[in-house]
């Protein structure tokens, strides 16, 4: 084929952005799926070693029961998030939908602290959380309940906990607002038949409102579920790279990162078992994040 | 029928309405404390000694003392890191503003060969998880000798900003009308000074929604600068939080005035922009 210089054209705008993600993109995600395959010295590639990576990570001590610990703290993330910042803002967004006076004032002090770095957000918890000078004790205590002030991230009961109240509080104004963008769509027409019909909030909500914001929900449902098993800024900042307190806030993306660079007290950097982890959680992102689409596409309603 | 009741209030009567509403105004007012609290609790800290933060957390300070602010310019490389987070935003935004507008360009006006096939290529590196394959990355920046130099990032930056950016624009230079583009070809224009001068005044609105949209992360972004630079006087402004964060542990005006200074900039654009940034950030989860 002979190229025109309209083809030349079109190839000089086109090959440098294709570059860019091909070599900082894909290259890297085809490349990580290798990786896995060969034994690590450090950062040397040595032999091809087959599955022996995933078996380890999934199959042998003590790997395998880091992984499951670790598993299990994503699967509750994603469970307690989705109530509190995914369910939350629904309810938040049909309020903010009725246009009350001070809504516009609302919607942007819910949406602010979305902009701020999880960096941040995870520091001034983790001041707040302080066992004897954080606010969160300091107001137990001042209004005479004292007795349930707790050193919330430093025992294995709590800490979680704490990381998800800091995630839900930074995060519940995204699903707030794309659920009110997703009500702010469907036609009044639709609505003033439903008046006519009933009366109770509840019967709107269930059988008009919520069928309507299904593609809305689709969206957040599958942005926090992939947010959830990448889960490692805030326990990072919050927690420690090992998870503490006793790895009761190890999430896979810290496992991750401690296997594949070295963590604090586990010892040498491991490209060949990090790798493998890598792939396994994509793996799984990628299956589960296309089921969940698919099932909840099929209920969209087409306006 | 003009009989019937035909609006929701006179069904309820307005008693239950007020009561309704009235319940509503109140969660959301207390979901706005929840919300503004910790930035004011935060703003107010950074004003505060210490010993006042302990003493009293909430009360309110004295505006006027300024002391965490020059122990904060005086002491550490706060200044250095702020800068660093505008030079590597900058860079990466302007890279994905220029590839992202070509890309989207050539997709969106004209027929060719695999232009198909193109586009999926970059709606792929939309839903990529890169912090997962964030090893390959590391030894890639080192073979190519950019590890502990900021160019590592604003190359990875533009790379994760190029899809979403090429979608937004594609999608709106496609709903261009041809008329002037014939007319300028007619007169003997070249597709290059077609581009420059006659389209590209028009795409600034989807630029302007494809910047917000990428530019937000990359500022708050935390991972990258943790695993590529290890220089201090490279850090950006999250990465640079930490290590001053670890520095002063028991200054805790000190600690309130860093994350107020780290939180400022954004929360001063947003603020002024707050709708803009509202519609950009959730523009890609909206259809």
């Amino acid at each position: 084929m002979r190229m025109t210089g309209r083809g030349w054209w079109i190839t000089a705008l086109i090959v440098p952005p294709m570059a860019f993600v091909a070599l900082f993109i894909i290259y890297p995600i085809v490349a990580a799926f290798t990786y896995a395959f060969f034994d690590w010295q450090g950062l040397l590639r040595g032999d091809f070693i087959g599955l022996a990576n995933f078996h380890k990570v999934l199959f042998e001590e003590p790997y395998a029961a880091w992984t499951r610990n670790a598993f299990t703290h994503n699967i509750m993330v994603f469970v307690a998030l989705m109530v509190l910042q995914n369910g939350l803002g629904f309810f938040l967004a049909y309020a903010l939908w009725r246009e009350l006076p001070g809504a516009r004032f609302h919607r942007i002090a819910v949406f602010l602290p979305v902009v701020l770095s999880t960096v941040i957000v995870g520091y001034l918890f983790k001041l707040f959380m302080h066992p004897l000078f954080g606010v969160f004790n300091i107001s137990l205590r001042g209004i005479g309940l004292g007795g349930l002030a707790q050193p919330w991230l430093g025992q294995d009961s709590t800490a979680l906990w704490a990381l998800i109240i800091a995630n839900a509080w930074h995060m519940l104004g995204f699903p707030t607002l794309v659920f009110l963008a997703g009500m702010q769509r469907i036609p009044t027409e639709m609505l003033d038949a439903v008046r006519m019909e009933t009366q109770s909030e509840w019967v709107k909500i269930t059988k008009i409102v919520w069928p309507l914001v299904a593609p809305s929900a689709t969206v957040v449902f599958v942005l926090l579920f992939v947010g959830a098993f990448n889960w490692f800024e805030l326990p990072y900042i919050m927690a420690g790279l090992d998870g503490s307190p006793y790895g009761s806030t190890d999430v896979l993306g810290l496992y991750f990162y401690r296997t594949a660079f070295g963590g604090v007290s586990s010892g040498q950097p491991n490209f060949g078992l990090g790798s493998a982890l890598a792939v396994l959680i994509f793996v799984f992102i990628a299956a589960i994040a296309s089921v969940i689409t698919v099932r909840l596409r099929a209920r969209e309603i087409q306006l | 029928m003009s009989a019937e009741p035909n609006t929701y209030y006179d069904r309820r009567g307005i008693i239950g309405t007020l009561g309704r509403d009235g319940l509503i105004q109140i969660i959301l007012v207390a979901n706005t404390v929840i919300m503004l609290a910790p930035i004011l609790i935060m703003l107010f800290s950074a004003f505060k000694s210490t010993q006042q933060i302990f003493k009293s957390p909430f009360g309110f300070p004295d505006f006027a003392n300024l002391t965490n602010f020059t122990k904060i310019w005086e002491q550490t490389n706060f200044l250095r890191y702020l800068l660093n987070s505008f030079v590597v935003t900058g860079a990466s935004m302007a890279l994905i503003l220029i590839l992202g507008t070509m890309a989207a360009y050539a997709l969106g006006r004209y027929r060719f060969f695999g232009a198909g096939f193109i586009l999926m290529f970059f709606i792929a590196g939309l839903t990529l998880p890169l912090k997962l394959a964030i090893i390959p990355l590391f030894i890639l920046m080192r073979d190519m000798g950019i590890l502990n130099n900021q160019l590592s990032l604003i190359f990875v930056y533009t790379a994760m900003g190029l899809p979403s950016t090429v979608f937004i624009m594609t999608g709106f230079i496609r709903t261009l009308p041809n008329e002037l583009e014939d007319a300028a070809r007619m007169d003997g224009a070249s597709e290059a000074r077609i581009m420059w001068a006659i389209m590209l005044p028009l795409v600034r609105p989807a630029m302007v929604i494809a910047a917000i949209q990428n530019v937000v992360p990359i500022w708050n972004d935390f991972f990258f600068p943790l695993v590529f630079i290890q220089n201090d006087a490279l850090k950006t402004l999250p990465q640079g939080l930490t290590t001053f964060m670890g520095e002063y542990t028991t200054d805790w005006g000190v600690l309130f005035a860093g994350l107020t200074l780290s939180a400022a900039p954004i929360i001063a654009i947003y603020i002024v922009l707050s709708r803009q940034f509202i519609s950009g950030m959730t523009s890609g989860a909206i259809k």
